[in-house]
């Protein structure tokens, strides 16, 4: 099959979604799905190939888990996985210890980094995804001069390391006195969010057919009408997987808070990154600490998983 | 531990002063128990009683803040911010503690956007150098700290402050790097004395493969530090160059005067290979000769503990990274030897330290500086570190304050006259070497098994 | 003025804070699009603005003038007080270990990004509808929710040493399965070039979960009737998979191999946990990240992260051509 065919496959599947525009979820093939589902898995390679995948990814989180529960020098002595065959032979395994260390031993509370980690994640997700979603319609349905080159643009700023940026940013908050403050970290994490989101988002953008955007027009709508009633409903399960995306990247940021952050506002990750000790040494509590910065991640995850396994644009491309 | 201690203490003193308020009211009924909230555990800080005059001339400070950045994380952060107390009560400033491990990248970031803190805790000379003859960013210390530090500091500590000509950053605390971690149950197991020279050090390594037929590998040592992965190596040389090339030939070295493939500092680079690069010798409990490279240096010591290791080469700091219920004593499960010179008469000792950098001259900021460069300082820490792992060089310490043993014998190599103490080189060379080439070039030492000519080369070549 | 700058260690406070800026950010996106779409036929660069304005503005504030001044300096010197032509250029060129280092990204920019991209396709297309599909996907997501050093921690975990000698237990898993058949324990991170692709696990290991999330969403847009028809003509299996799966989601596939190949570029943390890039590993990243924030080299630093664009010059051209292609086909 050659590119052009993928093109008509890809224009095919514009017209399907025109077709089923009712967004209703159930819709008349879903049985048969399931059926040819069934079948595919019977193939006895592709449950091997997902069960070695899933094992493979699966072990280094394992094993970090489990030496986060080990005392200190078990943890030099022998490997994690020891612990099974040592555990029913009842000897004592599990400490609590690194939990302790992590959770308790600090002059500052941890649940003040958790309120941190929370209170600038939730502006830095919300802020660039509501602005890259406002450039991504601009550049994929807006027709205006230089807009083209203005996408290469903003696409190709995506290489830009973060960290050169560190001082000049810095250098302006601090001019601008509101440097260490919350303002400088959202704004930061919102503007190094910008060149992917609105590269992807522009992606799935894209894909909503042209005649459903085009309708709305004839009926009059502007553009600001479009996107919120054609435009935005579509996307919301991509809004909501790039929301996970940005959510993790934030939320697992040690260098932006570092830097632009204070003792007052500084995140979760920050903490973490002292626990191996001034010098180097405690690392074994970092395990610990490694999974109490997890927990939330996961939590929203699994709480915003369902868009991911529905598809990327809700409703539309249903069979 | 050490921190929930400080918390806690924080609200012992505030109980304390009511307690004293309540007593004053009642001092006729009752003069039973006096000291009712000073029995805390092993922390003497909060009663630790500095002269206040020193700070007097600087003005009425209450109310003011100093900000602090340092390296200096929990738990060690605690016992420093706990330090810092005397100094509150006297002036009534308020210090704002500041710790990353990243402080070294982001303090030039925070000089260079123009938000610096008021006083760094530099780890080095070699940062306190970049800082100002790239930046201009310190200010020179206010003749309070220099009277200090001439009185309580060796004239070549001052020297380490000191960027072409101009005295900055007063020394903090000292690091003694010169010790051999042994265990002093094996050595009684094994017979062995505490090697008085250097070859009295080899012929008992010798002496230990003989005995267990080569079975044991007497030292262990590992250099993997993250990104600054062969800095401990690098501490290995400059010892040997102290002893095989002497005091001088080390100074010219690290000033450059000499080039850094010298054939005498080659010859050092060979001696110290004659134990690291024999794989008779090392790497007891952890591999070969090139596991060296890849062990990190915090984990290096611990075979010893389990018999596979005899010997290990580490600063006095290494003191606190010893497992949690490991006893540092001369009776204990561990405990350090100085590293022998060539003969008994000399104790040439590889020291290091942190330093004092100040960006802000206000009269809270200069007071601060006067105080962490005074003994007074210098006890107070002493006074509030009850775990031990630290020690100064400043001659007003009182060593019966340090709170181990160890810490004690620190001290002691520190204040013995027959002690020629030199900096830590690769601090003091330029970075591109000292916390570049020289640290790879030592890695590859061993990954690689490079000759010591090579990697010497390879060093001088990369000067700048 | 000051309440809205310095909460200071008040959680409420902080949290009202929040919700003050996102309401804030919210009244003032909605003046912004309320004024472009009042005119009753606004003009439509005015409209455009609105759209792409605040976006193009951040961004230029934020990485592009500082990207511009870094090209700058990476003509100065190491302070940038003094003007010194092509000489960063020249020493990073003329670096003994730099053709390594260029050989290393080369290296990672190729397979990190392909690997990590097919591995997700594959594991989306095997799990896609069976009956643990929420679960599987979940245990290979798991990794994205780890930072770069924390997997890197993990990582040196799975490849530690420990020599066979005397009681001395292995640690590091990959070495005792090594031992559990018999072998010797091996130094990984020291066998070159092997060390280099041990490196790129991690990173793999982390984007593979992204690569599958995207393109299991594509999958699933696949339109039926397609499928349907392909089944007429006698394909299933790999059949299907090869000439209807990728095909069909080609775009998406050269977004996420782009987005993979940005992150591999950029990313220094890896190196620098594992190996400091020492024994031949290291990166453009990590001696940008050494000369800038190590040695305090912001000109060699500079232009370092000059060449790094430069290397991605290929990927953002051929991102161009496939846009093209895609508007064509539009």
């Amino acid at each position: 099959m050659t590119t052009q065919s993928a093109g008509a496959a890809a224009t095919a599947g514009g017209t399907a979604v025109t077709e089923t525009r009712g967004t209703t979820r159930v819709s008349p093939g879903l049985t048969e799905r399931a059926r040819k589902a069934k079948a595919r898995l019977t193939s006895p390679w592709a449950s091997a190939i997902a069960v070695i995948i899933a094992v493979l990814w699966t072990i280094p989180t394992v094993g970090l888990l489990v030496t986060s529960f080990r005392p200190e020098l078990d943890i030099r002595r022998s490997g994690w996985w020891t612990v099974f065959g040592d555990a029913f032979a009842g000897e004592p395994v599990f400490s609590m210890r690194n939990y302790e260390t992590a959770l308790f031993e600090s002059s500052t509370d941890l649940i003040s980094f958790f309120v941190n980690s929370f209170v600038i994640t939730l502006p830095a997700v919300v802020i660039p995804i509501t602005i890259a979603l406002l450039a991504a319609y601009g550049f994929a349905w807006i027709d205006f001069r230089g807009r083209d080159i203005l996408f290469v643009a903003v696409f190709a700023l995506q290489i830009i390391p973060i960290q050169i940026t560190l001082i000049p940013l810095l250098r302006t908050y601090v001019q601008g006195g509101i440097n260490g403050s919350y303002w400088t970290i959202w704004l930061s994490h919102s503007i190094f969010a910008l060149p992917l989101a609105i590269f992807l988002l522009h992606n799935f953008m894209k894909d909503i057919p042209r005649s459903l955007v085009e309708a709305a027009r004839v009926d009059g709508a502007g553009h600001v009408k479009i996107f919120f009633q054609v435009v935005m409903p579509l996307l919301t399960p991509a809004i909501a997987a790039f929301g996970i995306f940005q959510f993790l990247w934030v939320w697992n940021d040690l260098l932006v808070a570092l830097v632009m952050g204070s003792p007052d506002t500084f995140p979760l990750t920050v903490r973490v990154a002292e626990m191996a000790g001034s010098r180097g040494g405690d690392w074994h509590v970092l395990s610990s600490g490694a999974f109490i910065s997890m927990v939330v991640p996961l939590i929203v995850f699994l709480s915003l998983q369902r868009y991911f396994v529905r598809g990327l644009l809700a409703g539309s491309v249903k069979g | 531990m050490t921190i929930r201690i400080s918390a806690r203490r924080r609200t012992l003193a505030v109980a304390a002063s009511g307690a004293a308020l309540a007593l004053s009211l009642t001092a006729c009924a009752d003069t039973g128990d006096g000291d009712g909230g000073t029995g805390d555990g092993g922390d003497d800080a909060a009663g630790f009683e500095i002269d206040c005059a020193p700070y007097e001339e600087f003005g009425d400070l209450d109310g003011t803040t100093v900000t602090v950045y340092t390296t200096i994380v929990d738990p060690e952060g605690a016992t420093q911010q706990a330090s810092y107390d005397p100094f509150e009560a006297c002036t009534g400033v308020t210090i704002e503690y500041e710790a990353s491990r990243e402080m070294e990248a982001q303090l030039p970031v925070r000089v260079q956007a123009g938000n610096p803190p008021d006083i760094a805790i530099l780890p080095q000379p070699g940062l306190l150098n970049t800082l100002v003859t790239q930046y201009d960013a310190v200010l020179p210390a206010p003749p309070q700290v220099e009277a200090n530090v001439d009185e309580g500091w060796h004239e070549s500590w001052k020297g380490y402050g000191t960027v072409d000509g101009t005295f900055y950053a007063a020394p903090l605390g000292s690091n003694v790097k010169s010790f051999v971690w042994y265990s002093p149950a094996a050595f009684e197991e094994g017979g062995y004395e505490v090697p008085e020279t250097w070859d009295d050090l080899l012929a008992l390594t010798q002496q230990i493969v003989d005995d267990t037929g080569g079975e044991i590998k007497p030292w262990c040592a590992g250099v993997e530090s993250g990104d600054a992965t062969g800095w401990p190596a690098t501490d290995w040389i400059e010892d040997v160059v102290l002893r095989t090339a002497g005091v001088d030939v080390y100074d010219q070295w690290y000033k450059h005067e000499i080039p850094f493939n010298d054939p005498q500092i080659v010859e050092a680079f060979d001696a110290a290979g004659e134990i690291l690069k024999n794989p008779d010798y090392v790497n007891g409990g952890l591999g070969g000769v090139d596991s060296i490279a890849t062990t990190p240096w915090t984990d290096a010591g611990y075979p010893i503990l389990d018999g596979n290791c005899y010997l290990h080469r580490a600063a006095n700091f290494y003191q606190t990274q010893w497992p949690e219920g490991t006893t540092v004593a001369e009776d204990g499960d561990v405990f350090a030897f100085y590293l022998p010179a060539e003969t008994t008469d000399e104790k040439p000792t590889l020291v290091a330290g942190e330093f004092i950098g100040a960006f802000n001259d206000r009269p809270e900021v200069q007071a601060f500086q006067t105080y962490l460069s005074s003994a007074d300082w210098a006890n107070a820490k002493a006074a509030a570190t009850p775990n031990g792992g630290w020690v100064s060089a400043n001659y007003g310490l009182d060593p019966e304050l340090l709170a181990t043993d160890f810490d004690k014998a620190s001290a002691a190599v520190l204040a013995d006259p027959a002690t020629v103490a030199r900096f830590d080189g690769s601090d003091l060379m330029p970075s591109e070497v000292g916390a570049g080439t020289f640290w790879a070039g030592m890695t590859e030492w061993f990954a690689r098994d490079l000759s010591s000519q090579e990697v010497a080369d390879q060093i001088e070549n990369s000067w700048p | 003025m000051d309440w809205f700058i310095d909460a200071g260690d008040d959680p409420a406070h902080k949290f009202l804070l929040m919700l003050v800026a996102i309401a804030l950010f919210v009244v003032v996106m909605g003046l912004i699009l309320f004024l472009v779409d009042r005119p009753r036929n606004a003009p439509r660069w005015l409209v455009s603005l609105g759209f792409v304005g605040p976006a193009l503005a951040m961004l230029a504030f934020g990485l592009l003038y500082p990207g511009l001044d870094t090209i700058k300096n990476s003509f100065y010197n190491r302070n940038g007080s003094e003007f010194i032509g092509l000489d960063n250029y020249a020493t990073a060129f003329t670096e003994s270990q730099f053709l390594i280092v260029l050989g290393n990204t080369a290296l990672w920019v190729l397979v990190a990004p392909i690997t990590a991209t097919f591995l997700g396709l594959v594991y989306a297309v095997v799990v896609d509808k069976s009956r643990f599909e929420k679960f599987a996907k979940a245990l290979v997501f798991l990794p994205m929710a780890i930072s770069m050093v924390g997997a890197s921690i993990i990582w040196k975990f799975v490849y530690e040493f420990k020599p066979a000698q005397g009681t001395v237990q292995q640690t590091g898993l990959l070495n005792q399965v090594i031992v559990w058949f018999g072998g010797e324990p091996i130094q990984f991170l020291l066998q070159r070039p092997l060390n280099n692709f041990l490196l790129m696990v991690v990173l793999i290991w982390i984007q593979t979960g992204f690569a599958m999330t995207l393109l299991s969403a594509s999958i699933r847009a696949i339109p039926d009737d397609i499928v349907e028809a392909a089944r007429l003509d006698g394909l299933s299996g790999f059949g299907m998979f090869w000439r209807i799966t990728i095909p069909s989601i080609r775009p998406a596939l050269v977004v996420v191999l782009t987005t993979i190949a940005m992150t591999t570029l950029k990313s220094f943390d890896i190196v620098r946990t594992m190996t400091a890039g020492r024994f031949n590993t290291s990166i453009v990243a990590n001696e940008f990240y050494e000369q800038s924030f190590r040695q305090n080299n912001t000109g060699l630093g500079a232009a370092l992260a000059v060449l790094l664009f430069v290397i991605v010059i290929p990927v953002i051209v051929y991102n161009v051509r496939q846009m093209r292609l895609a508007e064509e086909v539009r």
